[in-house]
């Protein structure tokens, strides 16, 4: 009797993994999925929260992807044990905080981790091997022939981690050795060049899939890693909570000192998002005009709280008068009226914006 | 508003921001038995594409989706496929 063979795979939602997916399951493999939420995933966060994206679609492409493929996916939420890669990571950074190559390694490392966990439970159903959709070469930090190995070793799962769509350019790993997987019909991609992947996509009749553009992670983008780079400056620690690195993402960011910073929203759905910290952070707001809200993370002096009241009336319906009214509500409940003079734009130094 | 099915569970999951109130239906879920019925409570509009897709995915049936006020309300009734 044939034993039916069962693999567990990395989900991004993206295109490579969908083809790595459907490679194995074409012949003839059982495939569940695994996503991770970092807390840094792009997927639609800004968009939910921004009333100009109101009308964008809002799917979460891992979901998607294991929906076009027939299989079932696990989300799991690592938030928490993720921190020490992006504070910690042993490999180091990218071009900016982004810890691509230690990100890999301990997301290949959970799934190994499944993988036994689930050996142990018969009714969860066990796994014979990893796969991802790792190709040599595409990424410059994570995806080269180097780190390849470096992966499998660093993350414990060695030779049962197969990635089928460069398979064929690296040593052949348990799977194809023991006849589970047939190395022939695995692929020998590898660089940049992504049309490989949208010719094999085309075979499968796959006409829709996210766009490749590296963009899933915000700690690839150079505003959102200063932005983190700042709060750990200020904060004198590299450290973070979930509601901080969610905050990084709304708003304009401005610190006029070290001992403060001012999170102003930028429209309404940012507005509303904010509204759910007033409890935990002082917060003003124009009364005689309309504008926005603005959070004060830190610990303002009075008179950094007045220099609040002015920047914010800056972005609001008062800019061009000369007198505005903003309410200040401090944690605990206390709420102060100040009447100020809206900062002009020129007097705001480029440098508090981070 | 409108709730035509009587619910087993409820899950609050306003506020947050998708996946995770995917993550808190998948884990509520592991914790209920099939024929159970679970109201989740978003405010993520993502929700209302997500936790059907999550439901197809994984064998358990939206019984019904509806806005209340800033609200969203999804009704869930538990697959035996987990």
């Amino acid at each position: 009797m044939t034993i039916q063979r069962k693999a567990i795979a990395l989900v991004s939602g993206g295109l490579d993994s969908m083809l790595a997916i459907k490679v194995i399951q074409e012949q003839g493999i059982t495939v569940e999925g695994i996503n991770f939420y970092t807390g840094f995933c792009v997927e639609g966060h800004t968009h939910a929260i921004r009333k100009r994206d109101s009308k964008k679609e809002k799917r979460n492409n891992a979901l998607w992807v294991a929906e076009q493929l027939g299989i079932k996916l696990h989300i799991e939420d690592i938030s928490e044990e993720y921190k020490d890669t992006v504070i910690n990571p042993k490999h180091g950074y990218g071009q900016h905080l982004n810890p691509c190559l230690d990100c890999k390694i301990f997301m290949v490392k959970q799934t190994q981790l499944l993988l036994n966990r689930a050996r142990g439970f018969a009714n969860e159903g066990g796994f014979d091997f990893i796969i991802t959709g790792e190709v040599i070469g595409q990424r410059p930090m994570s995806q080269r022939r180097n780190t390849m190995p470096l992966i499998a070793r660093e993350s414990g799962a060695d030779d049962l981690l197969l990635r089928p769509l460069c398979a064929k350019n690296l040593p052949a790993t348990l799977p194809e050795r023991e006849g589970w997987v047939d190395r022939e019909q695995l692929y020998n991609f590898s660089g940049r060049n992504r049309s490989p992947q949208i010719a094999l996509a085309k075979k499968f009749g796959f006409d829709d899939y996210a766009q490749p553009a590296g963009g899933c992670c915000f700690l690839t983008d150079a505003s959102y890693s200063s932005k983190l780079a700042d709060l750990w400056s200020a904060r004198g620690t590299r450290d973070y909570e979930l509601d901080d690195i969610m905050l990084l993402k709304v708003g304009r960011h401005l610190r006029p000192n070290k001992n403060f910073k001012l999170i102003i929203s930028r429209e309404e759905g940012e507005n509303r998002f904010l509204e759910g910290y007033r409890k935990s952070f002082t917060h003003l707001f124009c009364s005689s005009h309309p504008g926005p809200l603005t959070l004060i993370d830190g610990n303002p002096t009075e008179e950094d709280i007045e220099l609040a009241a002015r920047i914010t009336t800056r972005y609001c319906k008062a800019r061009t008068d000369q007198h505005a009214t903003v309410e200040v509500h401090y944690v605990g409940g206390v709420v102060k009226t100040l009447h100020v003079n809206p900062m002009a734009n020129e007097d705001i130094p480029q440098d508090w914006h981070i | 508003m409108s709730l035509q099915f009587p619910t087993t569970g409820i899950l609050d999951a306003r506020k947050l921001l998708c996946p995770m109130p995917v993550i808190k239906t998948q884990n509520k879920i592991k914790t209920m038995r099939a024929g159970e019925t679970l109201l989740v409570i978003a405010s993520d509009p993502g929700v209302k594409q997500d936790i059907p897709s999550w439901c197809r995915i994984n064998g358990h049936h939206v019984m019904e989706t509806y806005t209340d006020n800033t609200d969203i309300c999804i009704v869930i009734k538990i697959g035996s496929y987990s």
